[in-house]
């Protein structure tokens, strides 16, 4: 139980806290927010608005898992940002190019050139890291800009498709690559689904959830990540390579980072244009804050924020407030959610430290007392 | 390596300010462009036009404190990758405040609401000791939220939108007299660095347009800002606040020992830093773009950053990249075929550096520098202008370089972006 409430209290305390802050926002503006929290709930809860939250949080745990393979050894891989999205864009231009095919193969070639771009990106920063000692932060900063500024807009100039409308956009990837809607799943176990469509890709995100769990946990390069971000000297020490797990990290990373945008892609707007979804990367990074780097806690994460995100368009609708009230709540989450888990780790300390003392006390009676209780004292 | 060598380093220290070599500098930049504009393959005038260099001035100046705010937040160790959040606010204060009350209300709003911004990242980032980067990825998250919710508020019913404020005017700008032609009592007075300039000759018009830019049509504002560069020179490098500030992001512990408040110090660093980035978004939105716009910044908050790491966390440096940064983005607004010189010039200043390190007998990296050279001469001499996004992207360009070939001409604060406990190593 009280474990139940070490793992869970800090996030649920902190979206307590931000519901209240958006409620103190949404009082100053003159809403009631009692009635505005209302209509979010109610309209949030029909299943509609369900299913676009679980669209939205796809790309969102994809996100916060790509920043949680890098964040597991200490490295700040905000890059996720500039890679998805030169990513998409990529491999919207690819799979739209090879033309219509055999399904599978069409997705894997779009879903594996987002990957290799995505992990060419990453892997810029990290050859920085390990040749010139380059932080990452800075780098993959630079390297966002370089790819949504400069790469992803140069190239959209001369690859858009001649349209009469003002916008750019690539061509449409034909249907072979699309991802299906799993619609008919969620009916045949609930109602009819109007104008909404659950994409399949879902499952991707789902598997991308295992496999990290299990690479992270179960596998020989996932200790070796885990053990160089406790404390790269040990790692080091003991035989694990620092630049190979590095570029390791910061290529899965990126190869994770460039599915992000495949959601969106392959199961909603079937083409890049200037509107394709911007802004998931740091999304995500809340996302692997929040569920503490962990493939469960994440997902829970990135449904809340998912759900925030679809169910705040109420708040317009009915004239209560802008919605980006849910904007502010997410960058107050990650405040208080980082700041109750720095409080609870340093309570977690300090507890260790008290126990430690009084083992030690213990341990000193006893040896003044002259029992002379050998097994004890190796425990040190 | 000698003593000589390791000049550098002074650079760090700039309370030791090297006075004539920043004049040398000024002369061979200038004296690069000249050659540049003489044998560039498109015609223009632009590279030292005192129009040009009006402009960029101008624009330098949000670069340069967003550049400062960093300064001043990493020298008291804590990495504010906020700072971009802080502009935003500042642009929709600014434009707000002006709205209400004028442009110079606009600016201190937007000053306050920067530091307000800095506030809650020193909570976190020193209070809390939460992970800087963290601290500012929320700030970042928070700041356009905010400013969208309040827009739909208050902007809506003013004339503005959702998206974009109401339009707003800036302070006014002066024209030195007799240099440029400013007009003293009604009395229009000669314009002779104007004359030299449109005489050209070659150099000399050259130099005398660069000079020109930066005294005629300057805002009151710009000039405030830019002699806040020396000002925090003094600030850190002459003071006991100045010294403690430094001590904290050095060796926080060892400041600690001596009784500075660490806590205290970096607290005000970061909210300096706050402060001056509000700042540079109000000026934004007051004096260059006379609106508050949605996405304004466009990412600005981190070429501030880069500015920073360009210059080498030094208030002379900082400004001397943020001038760099603010020329090339008004190249693109300007003239294109400035633009496209710019890879001659590019070309031009890598095989002067080659030279050099030969000179020196430094060859390491020769070989990569002749290779850049080389690709970007041809791309020079096969192409009639250059992507319009490459001069958006050069400060990132430029950092990443400037990261990969100098860094051992960097000095950051030893202990930027370590956390800090009383009493714990």
């Amino acid at each position: 139980m009280r474990a139940a409430v070490r793992i869970v209290g800090p996030p649920v305390a902190a979206l307590l806290l931000a519901a209240a802050v958006a409620g103190l926002i949404l009082l100053a503006s003159g809403a009631n927010p009692l009635v505005a929290f209302g209509n979010v709930w109610e309209y949030g809860s029909r299943l509609e608005t369900l299913l676009e939250s679980l669209n939205r949080a796809t790309p969102l745990y994809i996100s916060g898992i790509a920043f949680a393979i890098a964040m597991r050894m200490n490295l700040f891989q905000i890059g996720v940002e500039g890679q998805y999205i030169l990513a998409a864009f990529m491999a919207a231009y690819v799979g739209a190019a090879v033309g219509p095919l055999f399904p599978p193969l069409h997705i894997a070639i779009i879903l594996l050139t987002a990957m290799a771009v995505g992990a060419a990106w990453a892997g810029l920063a990290g050859l920085m890291k390990v040749t010139r000692n380059v932080h990452e932060v800075i780098s993959t900063i630079m390297l966002n800009a370089i790819a949504v500024a400069g790469v992803v807009s140069f190239l959209l100039g001369r690859w858009a498709i001649p349209l009469e409308s003002l916008d750019t956009r690539l061509a449409d990837i034909p249907e072979t690559g699309w991802f299906p809607s799993l619609n008919p799943v969620v009916e045949w176990f609930t109602r009819d689904i109007r104008r909404v469509d659950l994409t399949s890709f879902i499952l991707v995100a789902a598997a991308v959830g295992v496999v990290y769990h299990l690479l992270v946990n179960r596998t020989r390069l996932g200790y070796d990540l885990r053990a160089t971000g406790v404390n790269p000297w040990a790692a080091e020490a003991s035989g694990v390579p620092p630049k190979r797990t590095i570029m390791l990290a910061m290529l899965l990373s990126g190869a994770v980072a460039g599915l992000v945008g495949m959601a969106d892609l392959l199961g909603d707007q079937y083409f890049y244009s200037l509107r394709f979804p911007q802004g998931l990367g740091f999304t995500g990074i809340a996302v692997a804050l929040v569920g503490r780097n962990h493939a469960v806690g994440a997902a829970f994460a990135a449904i809340a924020f998912g759900w925030l995100e679809r169910a705040s368009g109420v708040l317009e609708v009915r004239g209560d407030a802008p919605r980006e009230v849910v904007t502010i709540m997410v960058g107050v989450v990650i405040l208080f959610a980082v700041v109750a888990y720095a409080l609870a780790q340093r309570r977690r300390r300090i507890e260790a430290a008290a126990a430690a003392a009084d083992q030690m006390k213990e341990r000193a009676i006893v040896r003044v007392g002259g029992s002379g209780d050998d097994g004890r004292e190796a425990d040190i | 390596m000698s003593m000589t060598e390791e000049r550098p380093l002074s650079l760090s220290q700039p309370g030791m300010l090297p006075r004539y070599r920043w004049i040398l500098y000024g002369l061979s930049g200038v004296m690069l462009l000249a050659v540049t504009q003489q044998f560039a393959a498109l015609p223009t005038e632009d590279l030292t036009s005192s129009g040009t260099w009006s402009i960029a001035l101008a624009w330098s100046v949000p670069i340069l404190l967003a550049g400062l705010g960093g300064m001043f937040s990493e020298r008291a160790g804590i990495v504010n990758i906020g700072l971009e959040g802080m502009l935003i606010l500042g642009t929709w204060f600014g434009a707000y405040g002006t709205v209400v009350a004028g442009p110079w209300a606009g600016m201190m709003m937007a000053g306050i609401a920067g530091a307000v911004g800095g506030l809650i990242m020193a909570a976190a980032a020193v209070g809390f000791n939460v992970d800087h980067i963290i601290a500012g990825v929320a700030i970042n998250l928070m700041a356009p939220g905010l400013t969208r919710f309040l827009s739909d508020v208050h902007f809506s019913d003013r004339g503005g939108s959702i998206t974009q404020s109401p339009v707003i005017s800036g302070v006014s700008d002066f024209t030195l007299p007799i240099l440029a032609g400013g007009t003293v009592l009604g009395w229009r007075s000669p314009d002779l660095l104007g004359a030299i300039e449109r005489s050209g000759w070659f150099f000399l018009s050259d130099l005398a347009g660069v000079l020109r830019g930066f005294v005629f049509q300057m805002s009151w504002f710009t000039l405030l800002v830019y002699l806040f560069v020396p000002f925090s020179i003094f600030l850190l490098w002459r003071t006991k606040f100045g010294l403690r500030l430094r001590s904290c992001g050095e060796h926080p512990q060892a400041a600690d020992s001596l009784g500075v408040n660490v806590y205290k110090y970096k607290y005000y660093g970061v909210v300096i830093s706050g402060a001056l980035a509000g700042v540079g978004g109000g000026f934004l939105a007051i004096q260059l773009s006379g609106v508050y716009k949605e996405g304004q910044t466009q990412g600005k908050g981190f070429i501030g950053l880069a500015t920073m790491i360009f210059g080498n966390w030094n208030p002379l440096g900082t400004a001397r990249g943020a001038i760099l940064f603010g020329f090339t983005e008004t190249l693109r607004l300007r003239d294109p075929n400035a633009a496209h010189g710019l890879l001659l010039l590019v070309v031009i200043s890598v095989g002067l550096l080659i030279l050099w390190r030969i000179l020196r007998k430094r060859g390491v990296g020769t070989w990569q520098l002749a290779i850049v050279a080389i690709a970007v001469g041809y791309w020079y001499f096969n192409s009639t202008g250059v992507p319009n996004q490459l001069p958006a992207i050069t400060p990132h360009i430029v950092v990443l370089v400037v990261l990969l070939f100098a860094t051992s001409r960097l000095r950051p604060p030893a202990s930027a972006g370590l956390p800090y406990r009383k009493g714990e190593d």
